[in-house]
């Protein structure tokens, strides 16, 4: 850090990228801002209203259901797709033409459109005629997506490991890659066990990967909307109705424009606060 | 010789694991329609084309792929474009408030779509830009950016400050230098950076579909429609998917051995 020099003019590197992200970013936000804190009754008259909207929004059930639904979701995808990731990571092959096609192969699913991941797993967990679907009623359980929540929660997480552990398994296999051999030699010598291994030198080595990983896993599982609303559009009932789908039925659907914008506010603020505490903490050890 | 098997085993189920749904989507798109709602069949008892003549034949529908690769391209082109200098300057130099300003500009990768739906679609009505290519990659910059300079910003660190002051003693300007010098040296960060922001410019729907009606509107709309309002027609919308994954499998296939690097190069 300290080999930069200090160049105030490096702004002028910098300025069309604050330009267009500020253009994308800041006028849109301050327009949510604006309806979060006004009423309207039609004919573009809008008035003032205060933190009335955040108020309703905090004290709404509805509210709170649907955010409990999204850190449990998240919670479950973060404990499934972190640990698989890496134990797929660590059985990968390390060169060769297995090594190209695992990775060509995996990055596959991160690649299809989230709608198309949506209608992929509809049809594929269609109690008659999907594979998954079929197959299960055809084990013996009593599967049906569109009716029981329990089988909408199952498919829904089934689906989202299947659409995002490679980016798990891509990240800890970079960090891998960057561990010298020098350093298998040694615990070799040493007569280090297989778990003595991962535990004093790929896991610290993969610490900076998996640092991003979370936050990436977090992030994007907090905001799911398109997979989601594809495959279940939020039911049976409001069994999967996560916030960013509760949010669309009620900004685009009712046009609630005031509780809507409050409760995005309420929402992106939730998700950068708990980001940057995550972040902060992670890398503490890294300044000092 | 046992933990050999396993070393195989393991990525050998999570990949069927993978190809499980994309295979009965393919099943699917082969089939007519009586064989999908008349039977259970692990594959296509009726081989049929016709879901992709469809698709090829009818232009609401092969225009989708043209209005998307469209906009996709575009958005690369300008978001890469823009981020290579800034990703320069946060590399090389300190000024004021660098810090703040690349953790905000990471911050809107955290923004969820759905919150900057409504205004998005006041934003570029007003300006005029509604339904076209360039509003919808004007729009995806708000994400692709930031991750463009973040990968960037990675490759370029590991790039020695010396090639820099060798190239200025040498008498380049700093335009001549950084495109002549700079930029072949960090190509391979140039092509994964574009390769990411193909990625989730081209998997995104919520934003593409709110800026779009008819003469820009994205294949994966178009998709939604028919799911909708012409029945269930599964056949030609498991082609129609189908037909999605090719791109991303072409890039994937140019970048595959620099993907892994592209993620962990960079730094949050």
């Amino acid at each position: 850090m300290s080999t930069k020099t200090l160049n105030h003019k490096a702004w002028w590197l910098v300025a069309p990228v604050v330009a267009l992200v500020a253009f994308n970013a800041v006028i849109p936000l301050m327009a949510v801002v604006n309806y979060s804190v006004q009423e309207t009754f039609g004919n573009n008259q809008f008035f003032f209203e205060g933190v009335k909207w955040f108020d309703a929004v905090l004290h709404s059930q509805r509210f709170r259901d649907a955010l409990g639904r999204q850190l449990l979701f998240t919670a479950i995808i973060l404990a499934i797709e972190l640990p698989l990731g890496v134990a797929i990571a660590l059985a990968m092959p390390r060169k060769g033409i297995g090594l190209s096609l695992c990775l060509v192969l995996m990055a596959m699913p991160l690649l299809i459109p989230w709608n198309v991941v949506g209608a992929m797993w509809n049809i594929f967990a269609l109690p008659d005629i999907g594979l998954l679907g079929h197959g299960l009623n055809a084990l013996g359980f009593d599967y049906n997506y569109t009716r029981q929540p329990g089988s909408a929660w199952f498919t829904l997480i089934a689906m989202d490991v299947w659409h995002w552990t490679s980016l798990v398994v891509l990240l800890a296999y970079a960090g891998l890659s960057a561990i010298p051999d020098a350093y298998y030699q040694a615990a070799r010598i040493d007569g280090a066990s297989r778990w003595a291994i991962f535990r004093h030198i790929q896991l610290p080595k993969m610490k900076r990967v998996l640092t991003i990983a979370v936050l990436l896993r977090f992030m994007d599982s907090f905001m799911i909307y398109t997979e989601a609303v594809v495959l279940t559009g939020g039911g049976p009932g409001n069994a999967t109705t996560l916030l960013s789908i509760d949010l669309v039925k009620i900004a685009l659907g009712q046009f609630d424009l005031g509780p809507a914008a409050a409760m995005s506010l309420i929402y992106f603020l939730i998700i950068l606060l708990l980001s940057w505490l995550y972040y902060t903490v992670m890398t503490k050890d890294d300044e000092s | 010789m046992k933990s050999r098997a396993i070393t195989w085993l393991v990525p050998t189920i999570y990949i069927v694991f993978l190809m499980l749904p994309i295979y009965w989507l393919l099943n699917m798109s082969f089939k007519n329609t009586n064989e999908i709602l008349g039977s259970f069949t692990l594959w296509p008892q009726t081989f049929t084309t016709e879901n992709y003549r469809k698709i090829f034949t009818d232009p609401t529908w092969y225009n989708g792929y043209r209005n998307s690769l469209a906009y996709v391209l575009m958005n690369t082109v300008i978001s890469v474009t823009v981020a290579l200098p800034a990703a320069y300057a946060f590399s090389r130099y300190r000024f004021l408030g660098d810090k703040h300003l690349f953790f905000w500009l990471l911050s809107n990768r955290m923004a969820p779509p759905a919150v900057f739906a409504l205004p998005f679609f006041q934003l570029y009505s007003a300006i005029g830009l509604f339904d076209t290519h360039v509003a919808v990659a004007l729009a995806h910059c708000l994400f692709n950016i930031p991750l463009a300079v973040w990968i960037l910003e990675g490759f370029m660190s590991g790039v020695p400050k010396e090639l820099d002051e060798t190239a200025f003693v040498d008498g380049y300007s700093f335009p001549r230098f950084f495109v002549r010098v700079f930029m072949p040296t960090i190509a391979a960060g140039i092509g994964v950076a574009a390769f990411f922001c193909f990625m989730f410019s081209w998997v995104e729907l919520l934003l593409a579909k709110t800026l779009t009606s008819v003469v820009a509107k994205p294949i994966a709309a178009t998709m939604t429609r028919t799911a909708s309002t012409s029945g269930y027609e599964l056949g030609l919308l498991a082609a129609a998917g189908a037909l999605t994954i090719v791109p991303g499998a072409i890039v994937i296939y140019f970048v595959r051995n620099y993907i892994a690097k592209g993620f962990a190069l960079g730094r949050v």
